[in-house]
């Protein structure tokens, strides 16, 4: 059975952003880059159905991007996927979700992938948009926002997370397309002998030429930090000073302490 | 210019943010009507049209017929743009109309600005302006970004709606949210931690700085993910949705997701190294330093 998993390399959202010259995106000096974190929950979820089916699996992932998205592919092979596909594109950013899924819907058709695990969005864009689009273009139905997953013969149960902690259970068959959400398992980290094994995994670079064909429907016009409300106060300095300063403030703008 | 609102409906009811979607609509300036998938008996306070389709047929999550009945009005309304809101059932169907009719999508929208939509990036930190590239538009907005000012009146004019075709998942059923262990709505003072207390065993500090000021203990996200803290003290949409006398955000970095649950405070302090952080913007008192030395120098005076 083939599996194929997405992901997107991040930066680490804890880095301060700066617009890049255009204005379009950021700046990518100084960041440090990562696996989307919800992609993890995917990667581990494709991993362990691995475990589960044993060597009946083909495990594929593939990313979109610079070529510093190879460290993330390398990453995920060292948690267990069989082989990478990076995408060539230093331009990836300006796609919209709509090109990122024809991409991989170009990769993907014709592979016979019973599975598709992709995150439920990216830490940096955040549209939730590319796993149900690319699902759309294969003509496979997809569930979003999984919080578990049970494979059995074909048939796929997951449960779907709702507001307020309600959960939907659905049922569907494979092929099949699943957007993970965080929670839905604990992501390993790879071990010292699986990092030196995934260095001899096959790796496969396609230009991203080869699979695009459709035009954005969308584009960026501008990056920006949000505009500052202000207002609220600032304290820093002395740790014990600011706490002194927070208990008045909270005696006398709040009922809570008297 | 004219827009469909897709109307939310879970476990029987029409869901109050349907009224969200009017008020977007408002600040558009767009002419609207509405597709429902639910029942006769819960349609929306509103004067205009509403394309009903019996949920009692078609299901809650039948993303195979929800996508054609929109569809279906989409035929009959020919809006501009196709409106829901970016929750589980908007983002999941969304895409689906989407690539169905080959549309610009632009998602979690929060403002409408010249040449464009603003939606969040990089976890609420930064700010993006789409600009869609289609004559027909679908946009799902942020939850909680737009409020319906008054009370919302009328009485629809209903149109039945219909779709024959086969669904290709099946729906089994809704499972309930786990017994709370503690009710964090009905709390006063609410500390909740974050990832940035950076272990497990720092959530006693946090938790003897909410004893120390009369408070319950909550949690964001990810440290109920990681399995810090359990699942019934988190707060955001996914968890509960506080509004206490005092919340104090603790290595909070505030994700819309946490954001919409705790907004509603009546006060909010937040701790952060991180001058930066998305929660500086809710906050009325933003507290710069690391969590792990402030918040055991703040129990201590409280205590003192």
């Amino acid at each position: 059975m083939k599996i194929l998993v997405c992901i997107k390399q991040v930066p680490d959202m804890e880095s301060r952003f700066k617009p890049d010259g255009a204005g379009l995106w950021f700046s990518e000096q100084d960041l440090a880059f990562r696996v989307n974190e919800y992609d993890e929950y995917a990667v581990e979820e494709a991993v362990q159905l691995r475990e589960q089916l044993g060597d009946a699996v083909d495990l594929t992932v593939l990313s979109i991007g610079p070529d510093r998205v190879v460290e993330a592919l390398k990453k995920v092979l060292a948690m267990g996927c069989d082989r990478a596909v990076h995408v060539q594109d230093p331009q990836a950013a300006l796609k919209d979700p709509w090109q990122i899924a024809a991409i991989i819907a170009a990769f993907a058709r014709d592979k016979g992938f019973e599975l598709i695990f992709t995150g439920m969005q990216s830490q940096d864009r955040g549209s939730a948009q590319v796993g149900v689009a690319l699902a759309e273009q294969l003509g496979i139905p997809s569930v979003t926002t999984i919080v578990a997953f049970d494979y059995a013969d074909g048939a796929v149960t997951v449960k779907r997370e709702l507001e307020g902690g309600i959960k939907g259970v659905v049922k569907l068959s494979a092929p099949a397309l699943l957007t993970c959400q965080s929670g839905l398992n604990v992501p390993r980290y790879p071990t010292l002998p699986n990092i030196m094994k995934a260095k001899r995994k096959e790796l496969l670079t396609v230009p991203v030429a080869e699979l695009l064909h459709e035009e954005a429907l969308a584009t960026t016009a501008s990056f920006h930090p949000p505009a500052k409300k202000g207002g609220g106060i600032v304290l820093e300095g002395d740790v014990a000073e600011m706490a002194d300063q927070l208990i008045a403030i909270l005696k006398e703008r709040t009922t809570v302490l008297r | 210019m004219k827009a469909l609102l897709i109307c939310e409906y879970r476990e029987s009811q029409l869901l109050e943010s349907t009224y969200e979607l009017l008020a977007f609509a408002g600040q558009l300036g767009a002419d609207t009507a509405m597709v429902l998938v639910g029942d006769a008996a819960n349609t929306p306070r509103y004067g205009g049209k509403v394309y009903l389709a019996d949920a009692a047929t078609y299901g809650e999550y039948n993303p195979a017929a929800h996508k054609g009945l929109v569809l279906a009005a989409v035929e009959k309304e020919s809006p501009d743009y196709i409106i829901f809101q970016h929750s589980s059932y908007g983002w999941d169907l969304a895409p689906r109309v989407a690539a169905a009719l080959k549309s610009a999508q632009v998602s979690e929208v929060i403002g409408i600005v010249d040449g464009g939509f603003e939606t969040g990036a990089c976890n609420g930190k930064m700010r993006r302006t789409v600009k869609p590239a289609t004559a027909r538009v679908v946009l799902t907005i942020q939850a909680g970004a737009f409020t319906f000012e008054g009370e919302p009146q009328g009485t629809p004019q209903v149109e039945k709606l219909d779709f024959a075709g086969p669904a290709n998942v099946q729906f089994v059923g809704y499972e309930p949210a786990e017994a709370k262990e503690v009710d964090l709505t009905r709390a006063e003072v609410i500390v909740s931690a974050g990832r940035g207390i950076g272990k497990q065993d720092n959530v006693p500090v946090i938790a003897a700085l909410a004893k120390a000021i009369s408070g319950e203990l909550g949690a964001s996200r990810p440290v109920v993910d990681a399995g810090w803290v359990e699942h019934s003290r988190q707060v955001g949409i996914t968890g509960q949705t506080v509004s206490p006398k005092l919340y104090i955000a603790c290595g909070i970095s505030g994700a819309i997701q946490h954001l919409a649950g705790m907004k509603k405070s009546d006060f909010v302090v937040a701790i952060n190294k991180d001058k930066d952080a998305p929660i500086g913007e809710t906050a009325d008192v933003l507290v710069v330093a690391d969590v792990m030395k402030f918040a055991p120098a703040l129990t201590a005076k409280l205590q003192g």
